[in-house]
């Protein structure tokens, strides 16, 4: 199992979860068993297949991007975050 | 970072910041670079508030403040630079009189302009640091462009309910705010903390942390949050750190600094950047058949007894002028700060003068003449109103004042 950490205005699609466990050998899978058990949360993660431009994925602390993008491999036990965009600052 | 410049010390300064000077980190060298040295602090809200009172009891020499806000009584959960005997006063005023007290022997720069594509070259070239404290995506981008652009250290902080974000941008060996964030969200994903809510204390921690990294990048001591992401949970109270990469195809840390061209951000955001601007939603530029009514009409039916609620957009100054009776008067301006405040999400529509114009009803708008109430049924169409209630008074006041009522005066 593989943990997600799910960034505040994300978790209105998790039912206010703010980590979710989840299966899959690559971040893409994982991604997927996230969007499959919390079909809302899809969209705002996925457009088609890849991931959206403004959702950065971390693998600990590294940016999937960086690594191999949703091909990434994962083992059990390391921990996902979704970083998300966010402006507030008033 | 900040070249050193010989600015001596008071002997009341040396007073003043003797539990800095006695640590061999900062002494009399590293007190007389934070003299020496200026940081522009854009906005002075929830994150602006405790920066500036910490920088400025550290004794930054120079602060440069930009804000075109008032002090509201919402605001007082969170931004703590201001007070009960402010509301109402510019926020640079407000501020500037709570460092005054806090300082006396810095200087402040007030700038009470929204910042834009127009100004921010200008407004961001004569310091050596700037922090962003904003509150919206289209100004973070032009900030961290213009940083870049002029080779500014950025520092970063944003907050959303329980969640704080901190890093520094800008640096030449790190990542800019692009790199990390290539594109922005579409409009409306995510909230703001008008609709979002955040905890009052958030931006007090994240604020102060974008503080302490200033200090240390003056200093020049420790290691500055360059490459890095401090991710703050209130909740789980947690920090976290991430790597930022800076991205070798960034199209703006990327190129060449002469290349980096400010862009319109509202168009690449989607959203109207502060409560003066004139930025449309592509939905709201749509033609749409804008109805009318003349003034015979309006005058029919008041003779025949209808009561239908009229709307004066002119200026306070013009009501003094001529008027007609029993009328609603909000000011276009005040109708627009509070459109673009709701598109942009930063305050709730009972926060703004809209709370008083009603959703459920025929409204005829009036101006001087008839171009201000187009506008203003423009602005009313963008944020929900139905255009089939909306009348706009052709030829405004002055066709009352030609037509129907000839003892009125006419400007």
């Amino acid at each position: 199992m593989t943990s997600i950490k799910i960034p505040t205005p994300l978790r209105a699609y998790t039912g206010g979860e703010a980590t979710v466990a989840v299966t899959g050998a690559t971040v893409g899978e994982a991604l997927n068993d996230l969007a499959a058990r919390y079909p809302e949360i899809k969209a705002h993660i996925f457009n088609g297949d890849s991931l959206r431009t403004f959702v950065n994925v971390f693998v600990g602390d590294e940016d999937v991007r960086f690594l191999d993008g949703l091909a990434t491999a994962i083992e059990d036990g390391d921990s996902l975050r979704i970083i998300p965009s966010i402006a507030g600052g008033a | 970072m900040v070249t050193t410049v010989h600015t001596e010390l008071t002997n009341e300064e040396i007073r003043r910041y003797s539990r800095h000077i006695i640590m061999p980190e900062v002494g009399m060298e590293g007190q007389r670079k934070l003299k020496a040295a200026s940081v522009l602090l854009i906005g002075t809200g929830g994150l602006g508030s405790p920066t500036a009172l910490y920088l400025a009891a550290a004794g930054i020499g120079r602060m440069g403040l930009v804000d075109y806000d008032i002090v509201d009584e919402s605001n007082l959960h969170r931004q703590i630079i201001h007070g009960e005997s402010t509301v109402g006063l510019s926020k640079l005023d407000s501020a500037e009189k709570r460092i005054k007290d806090l300082n006396p022997f810095i200087q402040i720069d007030k700038y009470n302009v929204p910042l834009t594509s127009d100004n921010a070259l200008e407004l961001l070239a004569p310091y050596d640091i700037i922090i962003d404290g904003t509150d919206n995506f289209p100004t973070r981008y032009l900030v961290n462009d213009a940083s870049v652009k002029l080779g500014k250290l950025n520092v970063y902080g944003s907050i959303f309910r329980f969640e704080g974000q901190a890093t520094v941008f800008g640096h030449a060996e790190g990542p800019c705010y692009r790199c990390m964030f290539p594109e922005p969200p579409p409009p409306g994903l995510v909230p703001s903390c008008a609709e979002g809510g955040v905890l009052g204390i958030l931006p007090g921690t994240i604020g102060t942390l974008q503080a302490t990294e200033a200090i240390k990048l003056i200093l020049g001591i420790g290691d500055p949050l360059v490459g890095r992401m401090l991710l703050y949970d209130a909740l789980d109270m947690t920090f976290t750190t991430i790597k930022v990469r800076k991205n070798p195809a960034c199209p703006v840390c990327g190129v060449p600094r002469e290349q980096i061209e400010l862009i319109d951000y509202e168009q690449f955001c989607g959203m109207p950047a502060h409560d003066r601007s004139l930025y449309q939603t592509e939905e709201a530029q749509l033609d749409f058949d804008m109805r009318s009514i003349n003034v015979q009409e309006l005058a029919e039916r008041l003779t025949a007894g209808e009561h239908p609620l009229i709307l004066d957009v002119r200026d306070p100054h013009e009501w003094e002028i001529v008027a007609l009776d029993g009328t609603l008067r909000i000011p276009k301006g005040d109708i627009l700060a509070a459109k673009n405040a709701l598109v942009a999400q930063r305050k709730l529509r009972e926060e703004t003068v809209l709370a008083q114009i009603p959703q459920d009803q025929e409204i005829i708008v009036h101006c001087r003449s008839g171009k201000r109430s187009a506008d203003v049924i423009a602005y009313l169409r963008e944020v929900g109103y139905d255009t089939a209630r909306l009348f706009n008074l052709e030829g405004g006041i002055l066709a009352w004042a030609n037509e129907i009522d000839t003892r009125l005066p006419t400007y």
